[in-house]
């Protein structure tokens, strides 16, 4: 790091020029975010949950309206000036990092709504005081207090903040604290479940340990990397491959390191281990949160560290994706048949999403960028609801997740359980839903350098398939249990996000084309 | 390209008349049957419409139409109609209504009680004519697309109606008969779907227009796999031997309604897509193929014959015939000569209606004896003499009575295949010979012998149901003596496939000079 030692050493420092305006919706979530903690303090607790819901949402929705009037911009920020070319251009404010970062605040919207769905459960999915002592008496007056530890909105604003840098950065220093800034919220977030708490610390915990140990693969290959390329900028190791005389060795094994950090965060096989235990610990609405926004942020990243960084090794890459990509369809697709939990099965549906997500990104075109961005897209919406719809169906003691307890659900809410099976056959791809469209440009994408792993991808998505259908049996076709859950009635917050999520599935299965030209016109990189 | 809102206008009809009927309120069953009625013979007497200005002489495909759906796909909603699918596209039409009319108080326990089928669970009619008007919609528009995205499309979403109708609606292993049909065709449409893209790739025409594609596959090993993606497909779909298994449990567990649509029409779409995708699109596939699929059908004609006949479950029965009956049809497409591609198109329209018909009349009786099984009937022509006399003209129209319009269409296929095949034409032959057996034996088990028990109190057809089959049958009856007019319409369509595949007939036809089409 000799660059940062004689910086600092110099006496005559100039500021760096950032362009303000085109880092403003990182700015503003960060502000609402700050604001949130203040409210934490000041307002009394009646007005508080109110209060912090207003900032989120204006919050989202200011920022999401910046990335709008921002939408054509190309500019890597900050320009170089003096002797601060180190952190120069180290974030790229270009198509697909706007395209994506409208993605996140739109699925965050979503889901910040879905959070503060307090009708269904006694004060809300997110439990009254997360540091209480599983067991004991206190605890035991948590289930019933209609407090709601109301930090989970801030947490959530520091996490989207964190997403919205993750996919821009073109600077892998900046971009391993912006993977650590949306980490650790998500880290407690998924510790704040109302109903078994135990499971949820279980959960936070464990996703705590490994995403530390993630992040340290991140930064041994950075190391490794700075080590072959003497920079950490995308483009300048992009440029070393082409001039450097040092051994490939720490090339691949750097970007092998760097590559698991970030496929851990995409819950891509074999680093997905922890996935479907957090997802299932977590209160529903932070894993809805988790498997979208999380998921549009860490594959926004490997889009730009693979295109940009590393577009001519891609005969070294590719064979990896193409590895990562075949065990992330399998193990989501054959482990989701053996589930009897809905919450499971959408979490290995989640994963072998992520491989479908991957099969995009064998062939480096403008085409396969637009594609995974459209799959992101349709994928964060679908499972949003999905996931959402858990929350509804409910036993005295929480959410009815297991499989068996859905039987008939068709014959006591008939609205619920079409909802969900559009959002179902969505996942399975079936065509007329955002699944089948997002699947289909993926594919056509890939089929030219990748015709058999496309092959494979259809074959994994017809297993698949055979979990999602099989909730739609259930749902259907089998005899309700004898004590029926209790389908609660979604307020108007879980309503809103619910639908939305619905709409935008059918709507981009009907009628694609805005948002594919949008994607296909904002499939450009700068930097 | 002129634009003709005609076919848009049939496909849209049956897909209004669902949404209507789903957004009635519960409870209004009655609305909902004649709503849905209402539709379904619009469509059909549109249909008729359109099938009599279509011009026999005209250009391949009328009433084409194309608009732009996902212009970054290259995608249209591109409609038309050649006379393959025109024929298809009447056959179903006239299936619809008479489904709904025998099934018009099968889900009803009250007002019917002895129509309603096994457990009386609580089941919606509402839902049920829902799902039947939209999976004609989906039907027809399957038979209309010229554009093979927007085929896929159709192909795939066809599933879902049919899947709910089978597991909501159907007998007592419904699920595990609902989730197989369907894992099996989805199997195959994504196969297909891998090809769908292949050939969009391959082809560079940056158009998925089934007119612009036809001669542009690239030859080779690629078009052979192309072609076995859709060929797996239609395969599953047909079902053509091995990929039958499906077929009788599905059939089997349907209501009766749905088990004459699935066989009756949606079986069809597999046959109908070797004929209007595989032949066409992938010529040097296609024969490289031919002798493989030609063994397949025989196979098939006689080994699910001889199923068919050691069968004591009526459905399955019926359900094993007509992967015999597809075996046949496919024997017709792959022979490549005129009278085996005529025949098979018009046995694909005959099947409809007498399988259509067997199906509805096996429903009937089985809601009066509440059984499957035909050993618990017996003798029941002597209380049902309607119903048994249906039932013998439904089979023998199966067993290609001479007479019956089934008849033209085996005898032109066993002609065309004989032209190029001469051994397999032969072993196809005997395959008539064990359509007598399981037919008859079948007739003779059920309605014939000494009148049992449980059949004494059975109500012969009331004047809704004969009105539901008797137009099935007359129209059997009609093109078995009159063919013509469906030939005139299939004829020309055969040929231009013909010479998509760059065959010509090895001994022409009498009147030569209107054999064109040869290359």
């Amino acid at each position: 790091m000799t660059h940062l030692l004689l910086a600092a050493g110099n006496t005559a420092v100039s500021t760096p020029s950032v362009s303000y305006h085109a880092l403003a919706p990182i700015f503003i979530v960060l502000g609402a975010a700050m604001l949130g903690v203040l409210v934490e303090a000041a307002v009394p607790r009646a007005e508080r949950f109110t209060v912090q819901l207003m900032v989120t949402i204006v919050g989202l929705v200011a920022a999401l309206v910046v990335v709008g009037l921002l939408h054509g911009t190309r500019t890597t920020t900050p320009s170089p000036t003096g002797n601060d070319a180190f952190f120069a251009g180290s974030l790229s404010i270009d198509g697909v990092g706007l395209f994506l970062q409208g993605t996140v605040l739109a699925l965050a919207l979503v889901a910040a709504l879905l959070v503060s769905e307090r009708s269904v459960d006694v004060g809300s999915p997110i439990v009254a005081s997360a540091a209480v002592v599983v067991g004991s008496a206190d605890d035991r007056r948590l289930t019933t207090a209609d407090r709601v530890q109301t930090e989970v909105f801030p947490l959530m604003l520091f996490a989207v903040s964190g997403m919205l840098i993750f996919p821009i950065a073109n600077n892998l220093i900046l971009m391993f604290v912006a993977l650590e800034v949306l980490s650790l919220p998500l880290y407690l977030m998924a510790g704040l479940a109302r109903r078994r708490r135990l499971l949820s610390q279980e959960a936070s915990l464990k996703y705590f340990l490994l995403g530390a140990f993630a992040s340290a693969f991140f930064l041994y290959g950075l190391a490794l990397l700075y080590g072959y390329a003497d920079t950490v900028d995308l483009p300048g190791i992009f440029t070393a491959q082409q001039t450097s005389g040092k051994s490939d060795v720490l090339l691949y094994t750097g970007l092998a390191l760097l590559l698991v950090g970030l496929l851990f965060k995409a819950s891509v096989a074999p680093f997905h281990n922890w996935t479907v235990d957090v997802y299932v610990g977590a209160p529903t609405p932070v894993t809805a949160f988790m498997a979208s926004c999380t998921k549009v942020a860490a594959f926004g990243a490997i889009l730009r560290v693979l295109f940009v960084g590393f577009s001519s090794a891609e005969w070294n890459w590719r064979p990896v994706i193409w590895a990562v990509a075949i065990a992330s369809m399998v193990v989501g697709a054959v482990l989701g048949l053996t589930q009897t939990d809905i919450k499971r099965i959408l979490a290995y549906s989640s994963i072998a999403h992520a491989g479908f997500i991957l099969v995009g990104m064998v062939a480096i075109t403008k085409q396969s960028t637009a594609s995974v961005m459209f799959y992101v897209l349709t994928y964060g919406f679908t499972t949003l609801a999905a996931f959402g719809m858990l929350m509804l169906v409910r036993d005295p003691d929480g959410e009815a997740t297991q499989l068996a307890r859905w039987s008939g659900l068709a014959r006591k809410s008939p609205v619920v359980a079409t909802v969900m099976t559009v959002l179902l056959l969505s996942m399975a791809g079936i065509p007329l839903t955002s699944g089948f469209t997002g699947k289909f440009y993926v594919f056509r994408a890939a089929w030219d350098t990748a015709g058999p792993l496309v092959v494979i991808a259809l074959l994994s998505s017809a297993v698949a398939a055979f979990f999602y259908l099989r909730i739609v049996v259930m749902m259907f076709f089998a005899e309700p249990p004898v004590d029926s859950p209790t389908i609660a009635i979604p307020g108007w917050a879980a309503s809103v996000a619910l639908t939305v999520g619905v709409v935008v599935t059918i709507v981009l299965g009907v009628f694609p084309q805005p948002v594919i030209d949008l994607a296909s016109k904002a499939s450009y990189f700068t930097g | 390209m002129t634009h003709s809102y005609a076919l848009l206008a049939l496909v849209l009809i049956p897909l209004v008349g669902s949404l209507i009927v789903f957004a009635l309120p519960r409870g209004q069953a009655a609305a909902a049957k004649q709503v849905s009625l209402v539709f379904s013979l619009a469509a059909l007497v549109y249909a008729i419409v359109l099938a009599a200005r279509f011009k026999t002489g005209g250009p391949r495909f009328q009433y084409g139409t194309s608009w732009t759906w996902i212009r970054d796909f290259g995608v249209h909603i591109a409609l038309g109609v050649d006379g393959i699918a025109l024929v298809l596209l009447l056959m179903s039409a006239v299936l619809v209504p008479a489904v709904m009319l025998a099934s018009w108080n099968a889900l009803d326990s009250r007002a019917g009680a002895e129509e309603a089928v096994e457990a009386p669970r609580r089941r919606s009619a509402k839902t049920f004519f829902a799902l039947l008007l939209l999976l004609e919609f989906f039907m027809l528009g399957v038979f209309t697309a010229t554009d093979v995205f927007l085929f896929y499309v159709f192909f795939e979403a066809m599933l879902v109606p049919m899947y709910f109708i089978i597991g909501s609606f159907g007998g007592p292993r419904r699920q595990y008969a609902a989730m197989k049909f369907f894992l099996y065709s989805l199997v195959g449409g994504l196969l297909m779907l891998a090809s769908v893209i292949g050939l969009y790739v391959t082809t560079g025409s940056r158009t998925f227009a089934i007119t612009q594609l036809i001669g542009h596959v690239p030859g080779g090993a690629t078009q052979k796999w192309l072609f076995l993606g859709f060929f797996i497909a239609f395969a599953i779909k047909a079902p053509l031997v091995p990929f039958h298994t499906w077929l009788p449990d599905a059939g089997a567990e349907a209501p009766a309604g749905g088990a004459a649509l699935l066989v009756g029409v949606l079986d069809k779409v597999g046959t109908f897509g070797f004929i209007r995708y595989c032949l066409p699109l992938f010529p040097q596939a296609s024969r490289y193929f031919a002798p493989l699929v030609l063994i397949l059908s025989v196979i098939g004609i006689l080994y699910a014959a001889f199923l068919a006949i050691g069968q004591r479950d009526m459905k399955r029965l019926v359900a094993y015939t007509s992967v015999a009956h597809f075996g046949f049809i496919g024997l017709g497409i792959f022979a490549f000569t005129t009278q085996g591609g005529t025949g098979a198109v018009l046995y694909m329209v005959n099947h409809g209606l007498s399988t259509g018909a067997l199906f509805l009349l096996l429903g009937l009786l089985i809601a009066r004896g509440k059984s499957r099984n035909v050993n618990d009937y017996g003798g029941t022509a002597k209380v049902t003499p309607v119903l048994a006399g249906l039932f013998l003209m439904a089979g023998l129209s199966s067993l290609a009575l001479p007479g019956m319009s089934t008849f033209v269409s085996e005898f032109l296929v066993l002609v065309g295949a004989f032209t190029r095949h001469k051994a397999l034409a032969i072993i196809a032959t005997t395959g008539i010979i064990l359509a007598a057996i399981y037919v008859l034996y079948l007739y003779q088990r059920a309605f014939q012998g000494t009148v049992r028990e449980r059949v004494t109190k059975f109500r012969d057809l009331n004047p809704r149901e004969v009105l539901a089959v008797a137009p099935l049958i007359a129209l059997i009856l009609f093109f078995g003596i009159y063919p013509k007019p469906l030939l005139n319409i299939i004829n020309p369509a055969v040929k231009a496939t013909l010479s998509d595949v760059h065959q010509q007939d090895p001994i022409p036809p009498l009147n030569a000079t209107v054999a064109g089409g040869s290359k």
